[in-house]
């Protein structure tokens, strides 16, 4: 049956109010808070090894976000571990909160559908995602070009760019999944701890199971099929993606994330770079299965959303 | 009925192959405070969802100002104010914000929603608290504030869903007050409440659901009627006179008379017969003591009617 009237009525309003919450939530402050200080220390100590090699590096400022020095982790690993966390905690009661405060059939009951509610909820989350990872990118960039003295080149910028742009997409993966279990389960920490729960078995687990049962599914004379089938489940995970996405936006020399073949090698010149948009290639089937996975997840929220009862 | 608002025509909902409504017609008109009663579960609270556009409906129609809900939820959600069962609130926010969000989700401007939330917040008695968080507001508080979200609606039909739940007495008469202020503006009321005699004294009809579907409709006497053989009961106290009892059977309108101990008769009738009934005494050559008259009670009919049908209820 076709309803009448716009599903986007009062979406703009959802955000707005939505955003409001979020920037003014103690518990968004408390998570910007902790992202910004680890990340800036994790920069800081990486500013402090680059400065001890040559500046003849053309990719000197993407160390920025790269170098780890001991006992602190890179820039990106701080953030491959930290943005999933910020995520989750502005997407676990997204729904199942206007349940338990009993708002949902009250909100409903004015003129607009589910769709604007969940859709509105959707985007205010990740346009706060964005704009607290934007305002660390550009710190991170003034505190580089402070400490380093040099400016960052064109390309170098725009592979910076580029993986914000990812970063978020990264954001939208987790902020959907949590989306999705606020709206399967009425209790805020049931949805909480499953999907932090999933977050630590996808991050931490699976790439280490993934090679398990790859050998368990392909013979073991096959070495080829085994790695690109181990690959392809560690895959599955988020975080891996991120990680393969991360390594050619920021390791210019990447010229492929999976296996390496003879032939592949012909002609190549052995370290060199990449130019930028063929880094963009390699990265594109992550990028996209990052997307993916966003929308996927979306959906599936929504579908359980749509069929809900609104009662209390 | 010819100036129906609401329109519900065989209205089902069925999860799986149970009924949770089945098969429910009614209509209330233009103004009218219509009462839905029932024990838990009985499908009270459903109708209302199917109504609001919330809910699918399964089989039969439903109509609001000629609106069909599930093709044009957003177009009935504009005419239909909605004070659901223990109302949530945005706790965060004061109870001027609560209502703005709610207003900018109906499309008022800026001025437009501060003149309608000013005066809606007067008028429920909360102007002095309208920049306090709601987080602070009683329950009793929470359900004015309710009631000003459907005033700054301007509503055609408030749906009120269990709206004296838990109030005390003095909040209790004073949501009722505006539910009847709510009426005088000419609201259509619908209203749901396991509380009788708060039904009875401010509803026109009520109906009676059972099970999922509507046992019994109509006004308090026609339900009286129905369920108690009469919706009046007069009684006479009396000295003197020869045949009394007689007289006052054989008046129109008398189902029976009953004595239940000499010189004291007690009718059941169809309408308040007093003046009858003291005519009838006196002219049997009788001293006539004491007339006085029970209209039947909401809570008599609605228990009398479940002990009849041998099911809990829970009024």
């Amino acid at each position: 049956m076709r309803r009448k009237g716009s599903p986007w009525q009062g979406l703009g309003v959802v955000i707005l109010k939505e955003l409001s919450d979020h920037f003014g939530s103690m518990r968004v402050r408390v998570l910007e808070w902790l992202v910004v200080l680890t990340a800036l220390a994790a920069v800081y100590g990486a500013i402090q090894d680059i400065r001890a090699v040559t500046a003849e590096d053309p990719f000197l400022f993407l160390h920025l976000f790269t170098t780890a020095r001991e006992p602190l982790p890179s820039f990106v690993s701080f953030l491959g571990f930290l943005v999933p966390l910020m995520a989750i905690g502005l997407g676990f009661d997204a729904i199942n909160g206007e349940h338990n405060r009993r708002t949902l059939s009250r909100i409903l009951s004015q003129p607009i559908y589910r769709d604007a509610l969940l859709f509105g909820k959707f985007i205010a989350a990740l346009t706060t995602l964005a704009v607290s990872l934007i305002a660390l990118w550009l710190l991170v960039i003034g505190l580089g070009l402070i400490m380093l003295g040099v400016p960052p080149g064109g390309e170098e910028m725009a592979r910076a760019f580029l993986l914000l742009v990812v970063t978020i997409a990264y954001a939208g993966v987790w902020l959907a999944l949590a989306m999705l279990f606020s709206t399967v389960f009425r209790s805020a920490a049931t949805a909480a701890l499953v999907t932090l729960g999933l977050w630590l078995f996808l991050t931490v687990i699976w790439p280490a199971l993934a090679p398990a049962i790859a050998e368990a599914v392909v013979p073991s004379d096959d070495q080829a099929t085994l790695v690109i089938t181990a690959q392809m489940l560690a895959r599955l995970s988020p975080s891996t993606l991120f990680g393969e996405c991360v390594m050619a936006i920021l390791h210019p020399t990447t010229r492929t994330l999976g296996p390496v073949y003879l032939d592949q090698l012909q002609g190549a010149v052995m370290g060199s770079p990449l130019p930028f948009w063929d880094s963009v290639m390699v990265a594109w089937p992550q990028i996209v299965g990052l997307v993916a996975a966003t929308i996927l997840l979306f959906v599936g929220g929504y579908v359980v959303f749509q069929r809900q009862e609104v009662r209390a | 009925m010819s100036n129906a608002v609401i329109e519900a025509n065989g209205l089902s909902k069925r999860y799986g192959t149970a009924y949770a409504v089945h098969d429910v017609t009614f209509t209330v008109g233009a103004g009218e405070i219509f009462g839905l009663l029932g024990p838990n579960g009985a499908g009270k609270t459903t109708t209302i969802l199917m109504l609001l556009g919330l809910s699918d409906i399964s089989a039969g129609r439903a109509r609001v100002f000629g609106h069909d809900p599930m093709r044009e939820p957003l177009a009935v959600k504009r005419l239909i104010g909605y004070l659901p069962d223990t109302v949530g609130f945005y706790d965060n926010l004061s109870a001027a914000d609560n209502l703005h969000y709610t207003a900018r989700l109906m499309g008022f401007h800026l001025l437009d929603r501060k003149k309608r939330i000013a005066a809606a917040l007067e008028r429920v008695g909360l102007a002095e608290v309208a920049d306090r968080r709601v987080g602070t507001f009683s329950r009793g508080m929470r359900q004015r504030l309710g009631l000003a979200e459907i005033l700054v609606k301007d509503a055609r039909i408030a749906i009120l869903d269990e709206p004296t739940n838990g109030l005390d007495p003095q909040a209790s008469a004073d949501l009722l007050a505006l539910i009847r202020s709510l009426k005088a503006q000419g609201v259509t009321i619908i209203l749901s409440s396991h509380l009788l005699d708060r039904v009875q004294s401010v509803c026109d009809r009520v109906a009676l659901f059972n099970a999922g579907e509507i046992a019994l409709m109509g006004t308090v006497d026609e339900l009286g009627r129905q369920v108690l053989g009469g919706g009046y009961a007069v009684e006479v106290e009396a000295d003197g006179g020869e045949g009394i009892a007689t007289r006052l059977a054989a008046l129109p309108g008398v189902r029976n008379v009953a004595e239940p101990a000499p010189g004291r008769w007690r009718m059941t009738c169809d309408r308040d017969l007093r003046g009858e009934a003291a005519a009838e005494v006196v002219a049997a050559g009788g001293r006539l003591h004491q007339l006085s008259l029970d209209r039947p009670s909401l809570e008599t009919i609605y228990t009398r009617y479940f002990q009849t049908q041998e099911v809990p209820h829970a009024a």
